[in-house]
């Protein structure tokens, strides 16, 4: 039995076999081969090392010749090992004499050299970890070659155990057997880590060496509520987490069962409950869900793909099959939100030394007009299938947010010219989430149709942390008094304006804050959509005079511990047997 | 067969400052493979395992760095040319200029 701790994103149980995600997309389960097929399992190994030795070779006389014998020595060793017949017989063995398929059997004796290296004392010794997984992707790449099996195909229940998902990965795995994650690297508020916060099961990242530790077969159990992942759990481990584990299915399937009840408060209150999405077929998650509308469309991820910037065509695609998905319901799409950590960086020619506050967002949007008006172009193609809203992020200033409208006008423009039908009338928002934004909100709900509070990054700007800083991290808190009160009087300027408002924060999705929120005002709220029951079942609990008791005496604390402590001896009062 | 067939046993200290890494392994295993004996090593300053000298990746998990003690056995009909071959090798810090010339 094996103890590891990390960083939790879900709470739950999830029990089952592993299965080991290379950073390539090999996943090497535990397989065996009729014995008539031995002979052909031993042909593919001996085909995959002729053509890694081939490959090396080359690979080492074009270093030699270009960056001279230094350069080529590092591929010295890796031909070495190759033509090891030691190494090469150990793994025949366990293809002759277990039945192993090819790729299993290689991985197998590959995992087991990275642990003696990882053992060794001597740091440099260490570091030829990274030489032998190489050397075993390679082989893997050619034994499994295009007919490698992935995700998609699995046929039994699974924890899925990695270095690091893609968000692409990560928001597949819906669709997929898979019942838990345990990474090595991530941190709580990496986008793989929102993802897998709005998949739903159970998830531990950041568990640095989990990927190495684990092989494939082993048994495994994710404990997100306690951020533990144990492997090959002892009797009394496992029978404890069985239990756990069915507990956490009966609730799941308790929520579940609000899908169809609306969410109103106990005074006839009307909430809407709407998901935020990466993906377009998150969309239909969604509303499988019952949430009332894809309330934040987080486009960008369009741009997260080798292929690069996503034709206008392309993108019409994707936002039809988001509003097609929403069946109707209302459709937010925001407009890119590059920069910072997301994509614009590795291109720039020039790396900014702050990216949080440079060239990122509606400003990387507003500087690359072609682009901007390829996205608006096809958002309002789109415009005509559904209730389609536009919304621009990190707006600071109004002239940013007229910029912005004007670019919105000359697209229409466009397609009127080539006769293409749009909706003239799309409603255009902002998404407020800068102190200064904050400020002049009054200035802003003249020229806009809705605003939507975007907490994570207003939190970040408000309270001076960069949400992804580990040393840090522990001073970015929705509890903060500044942030309460600001989202009083954001919600207090739209309200008397008559501005539609809502929130689309990761602190919509916290039960924790629903009383809060619901009690300054907010009757519209987007989250992932795995967070939507639990927070429909706490609506549906409360009334709005107790809301905005709670909201009231919530704004008179000084400090964001008190706050905290408040909301939570309040949510479980209304809450009692539920995790908060 | 069985009268060419000799044993022959050398301790050598490591002296390069990076010790048995890739390059080094590497140079001592194509110098190994060129005999038919068998050898194997021993890091006797690190314990009392027995790898095979012609094998990449078994040498690499000697931990053979810089002060490190092995001890080199071969066993077959050319047992103490490769020894002294071997010794030599690791004995002048990998001096290929005066043992072995690669490739």
């Amino acid at each position: 039995m094996e103890i590891l701790r990390g960083i939790s994103v879900t709470p739950g149980v999830a029990i089952g076999e592993a299965v080991i995600l290379e950073a390539e997309d090999y996943r090497i389960p535990y397989r065996t081969v009729p014995e008539d097929q031995v002979a052909a399992e031993l042909a593919r190994l001996e085909a995959a090392f002729t053509q890694s030795i081939e490959e090396l070779g080359k690979q080492r006389d074009y270093l030699n010749t270009h960056l001279g014998r230094e350069a080529a020595n590092v591929f010295v060793w890796h031909i070495g090992v190759l033509t090891d017949e030691q190494l090469r017989k150990s793994i025949e063995s366990l293809v002759f004499e277990k039945h192993a398929a090819a790729a299993y059997a290689t991985s197998t004796v590959m995992r087991n050299y990275q642990r003696r290296f990882m053992q060794m004392s001597d740091p440099l010794l260490v570091e030829r970890v990274r030489d032998v997984q190489d050397i075993e992707r390679r082989l893997l790449r050619s034994i499994l070659g295009e007919g490698r099996e992935d995700l998609a195909h699995l046929t039994k229940p699974v924890i899925l155990i990695a270095h690091d998902l893609t968000p692409t990965q990560t928001a597949h795995l819906s669709e997929t057997k898979v019942m838990g994650v345990a990474l090595d690297a991530g941190a709580a508020t990496s986008h793989t880590a929102i993802l897998l916060r709005s998949w739903g099961r159970p998830g531990v990242l950041g568990l640095n060496d989990v990927s190495t530790r684990i092989s494939g077969g082993d048994l495994v159990v994710v404990d997100g509520s306690n951020q533990l992942v144990i492997a090959n759990p002892n009797e009394a481990t496992l029978e404890e987490y069985r239990g756990r584990e069915a507990a956490y299915i009966r609730l799941f399937d308790k929520l579940s069962e609000l899908k169809d009840l609306p969410s109103v408060t106990r005074d006839d209150q009307r909430v809407y409950l709407c998901s935020n999405i990466e993906f377009p077929n998150e969309a239909k998650v969604g509303t499988d869900k019952g949430s009332d509308g894809i309330g934040l469309y987080r486009t960008e991820f369009l741009y997260m793909r080798p292929e690069g910037a996503p034709s206008e065509d392309e993108q019409y695609e994707a936002y039809r099959q988001v509003i097609l998905g929403a069946e109707g319901r209302p459709v937010t799409i925001r407009t890119f939100d590059l920069g910072a950590d997301k994509y614009t960086q590795q291109r720039s020619y020039e790396q900014e030394r702050n990216p949080m506050l440079g060239l990122r967002s509606i400003r990387y949007s507003l500087q690359n007009l072609d682009m901007f008006k390829t996205q608006l172009r096809a958002i309002l193609r789109a415009s005509v299938l559904g209730d389609v809203r536009l919304m621009v992020p990190l707006i600071v200033s109004l002239m940013e947010f007229r910029q912005a409208k004007m670019a919105l006008h000359d697209a229409m423009e466009d397609l009127e010219e080539v006769g293409i039908s749009c909706n003239g009338k799309m409603k255009m928002g902002m998404m407020l989430e800068t102190p200064a934004a904050a400020i002049q909100v009054k200035e802003f709900c003249r020229e806009v149709d809705f605003i939507s509070i975007g907490t994570n990054d207003l939190i970040q700007y408000l309270l001076a942390v960069d949400r992804g800083n580990e040393r840090v991290s522990q001073y970015y808190t929705a509890s903060n008094p500044a942030l309460l009160r600001a989202l009083r009087d954001v919600v207090r300027a739209c309200t008397q304006a008559g501005v539609e408002c809502s929130l689309c924060g990761e602190m919509a999705g916290q039960p924790l804050y629903t009383m809060f929120l619901l009690g300054i005002g907010l009757r519209n709220l987007s989250m992932a959509p795995a967070n939507i029951p639990e927070v429909k079942k706490l609506i549906r609990l409360v009334s709005s005079t107790q809301a905005q008791r709670v909201a009231r005496r919530a704004l008179s604390f000084e400090t964001e511990r008190q706050v905290t402590n408040y909301l939570r001896d309040e949510t479980r009062k209304v809450l009692p047997e539920d995790p908060i | 067969m069985t009268d060419t067939q000799s044993e022959a046993v050398r301790d050598v200290t490591v002296l390069n400052k990076e010790g048995l890494h890739a390059r080094p392994v590497m140079y001592f295993v194509d110098l190994a493979s060129k005999y038919n004996s068998k050898v194997s090593v021993t890091n006797i300053s690190r314990g009392e395992e027995k790898v095979d000298g012609k094998s990449a990746m078994e040498m690499m998990l000697l931990e053979a760095t810089q002060g490190c003690v092995l001890r080199i056995e071969a066993c077959g009909e050319d047992a103490r040319e490769a020894v002294d071959a071997l010794a030599a090798l690791v004995g002048t810090g990998f001096n290929t200029k005066t043992v072995h010339q690669p490739e």
